[in-house]
């Protein structure tokens, strides 16, 4: 999977904060690299031949691309809004495609049966119809009027509420997920999951968040998403084929995984298959 | 009673575990642990000079030890869990207590290094580890031929809480549970227990249907 249009793209490499105090070596998509601090408070990243590539310091976390990429990060407006605590919710090795996790992530139907009494509850697992659509001007995937009975939506959630999601896929391994903000109606609370492929099966993934909560102590606020997305981590690690089917074939999608298969045609579209089966076997 | 707690540790859940297993009341400090380490930082290096969690405090009483946890709830609570109907089995207890600690260090390890991204050999510990399943298996099948279905005797006791977390979180570190049947066994009849509470990475059973 040489040359890949995915090599133009940018992915996070480490917490923006972490770096100051140690270098790290990691690899993006195959290739060795470095992240290390500098004296301008800019990371330098590199690869092991010397090459120094392209950083951007956003949303709490270092950025690079192993190409040139077109167009400049992505842009998500909440992250510069007053009153939001930004959460770095730290770092957690999947194996698995980088494709699957944000696969995953976009996936509603499993709310009752991974996150119980969480996220979801027997008997309210009914996926009620959604909106899904591949915007052509901003080249993103959407999936908006999403609706869904949930338990505890949030850390500053009291008791059940149907909760109502937009899902957005601005690059490959980015998601980002806005829902209903239990204590400031009208607002959105965003949670990303920013995706750093290392190989086609295994992947770093550095979820993030801007949320509306003056009452949650931080750390409730990380480990509410951490045991979310560490729910999610043994599953993700035993899906079966390993890589994610852009063919229909092997997997049968539902109405419910409408944003799945906009996802996968999105991808297709691009030529974005690092961490993709092609062919239906 | 004050558990110094990280919602992702093993050890902090076998002590969360058991307390719901005993009915015991425990007032959670969330710690953060990742990204923050918070466990390193000078109030808790106060609590427990060795960095680790969990930490459980009880009036003067401060425990570093998730077995020690264990003993002192059980006492407290639940007298049945401390196994001490026999020499034998009291003795198993001790032993197996003291095995799970081997299984903190390499399960646990393992699982640190493979999913937090901590420094470590991995694959010295996920050896290390599964050498652990194998003297587990070997002593719940010795177990199981004698009509018992756990570590100690016919009931649980706290010597398969102490090392039921590591174990069944071997996966996360890599370390495959395919080969151990009867862990796979005792595992389920753990999660079966009344009063059993989850955490990331370990499912509740799902409530089968009735046969029509």
């Amino acid at each position: 999977m040489s040359l890949n249009p995915m090599i133009d793209q940018w992915y996070p490499v480490a917490i923006a904060t972490e770096v100051t105090q140690d270098s790290r070596e990691t690899q993006l998509m195959g290739t060795p690299i470095t992240v290390a601090g500098s004296e301008t408070g800019i990371p330098a990243v590199t690869t092991a031949e010397g090459r120094v590539l392209p950083v951007r310091l956003r949303f709490g976390h270092v950025w690079t691309s192993l190409g040139a990429p077109e167009k400049d990060l992505f842009e998500i407006e909440e992250a510069d809004q007053p009153g939001r605590r930004l959460v770095d919710v730290g770092v957690v090795r999947v194996r698995c495609s980088p494709l699957r996790a944000v696969e995953n992530f976009l996936d509603i139907a499993h709310f009752p049966f991974v996150h119980t009494d969480i996220l979801g509850a027997e008997p309210h697992t009914e996926v009620e119809d959604y909106t899904v659509e591949i915007r052509e001007e901003s080249d993103e995937v959407w999936a908006t009027q999403v609706k869904f009975f949930q338990p505890q939506a949030a850390k500053s959630a009291e008791g059940g509420i149907t909760t109502e999601y937009m899902y957005r896929v601005p690059a490959p391994t980015c998601s980002i997920l806005y829902k209903t903000c239990p204590p400031r109606p009208g607002e959105w609370d965003v949670i990303a999951l920013f995706v750093q492929p290392l190989t086609e099966e295994l992947c770093d993934v550095w979820p993030w968040m801007a949320l509306f909560d003056d009452d949650s102590d931080l750390t409730d606020l990380i480990h509410f998403q951490q045991m979310i997305f560490l729910q999610d981590r043994s599953i993700l690690e035993n899906q079966i084929p390993s890589r994610l089917p852009l063919d229909p074939g092997k997997e049968i999608p539902t109405r419910a995984d409408l944003t799945s298969v906009a996802y996968r045609r999105w991808l297709k579209r691009h030529g974005f298959t690092y961490g993709a089966q092609l062919v239906a076997q | 009673m004050k558990l110094y707690d990280y919602i992702l540790s093993p050890d902090c859940y076998t002590v969360r575990l058991f307390a719901a297993l005993s009915q015991t009341e425990l007032a959670l400090r969330p710690v953060d642990f990742h990204p923050g380490k918070e466990h390193l930082g000078p109030e808790l290096l106060r609590l427990n000079p060795a960095g680790s969690l969990p930490v459980l405090e009880d009036g003067d009483l401060v425990l570093s030890e998730p077995a020690a946890m264990l003993v002192y709830i059980a006492e407290k609570a639940a007298e049945d869990w401390l196994g001490r109907t026999a020499p034998d089995s009291a003795a198993r207890v001790q032993q197996w207590l003291g095995f799970s600690r081997r299984l903190s260090d390499n399960l646990g390890g393992a699982r640190l290094c493979q999913m937090l991204l901590y420094p470590g050999d991995v694959a010295a510990l996920q050896l290390a580890g599964r050498t652990a399943l194998r003297e587990l298996e070997a002593g719940l099948v010795e177990q199981d031929l004698g009509g018992n279905g756990f570590l100690a005797g016919p009931n649980a006791t706290i010597a398969d809480i102490a090392c039921f977390a590591h174990v069944a979180l071997a996966p996360d570190g890599n370390v495959d549970l395919e080969p151990y049947p009867a862990i796979r066994r005792w595992l389920r009849a753990i999660r079966s227990l009344p009063g059993f509470i989850e955490m990331p990475g370990i499912h509740r059973l799902h409530e089968l249907k009735p046969d029509p």
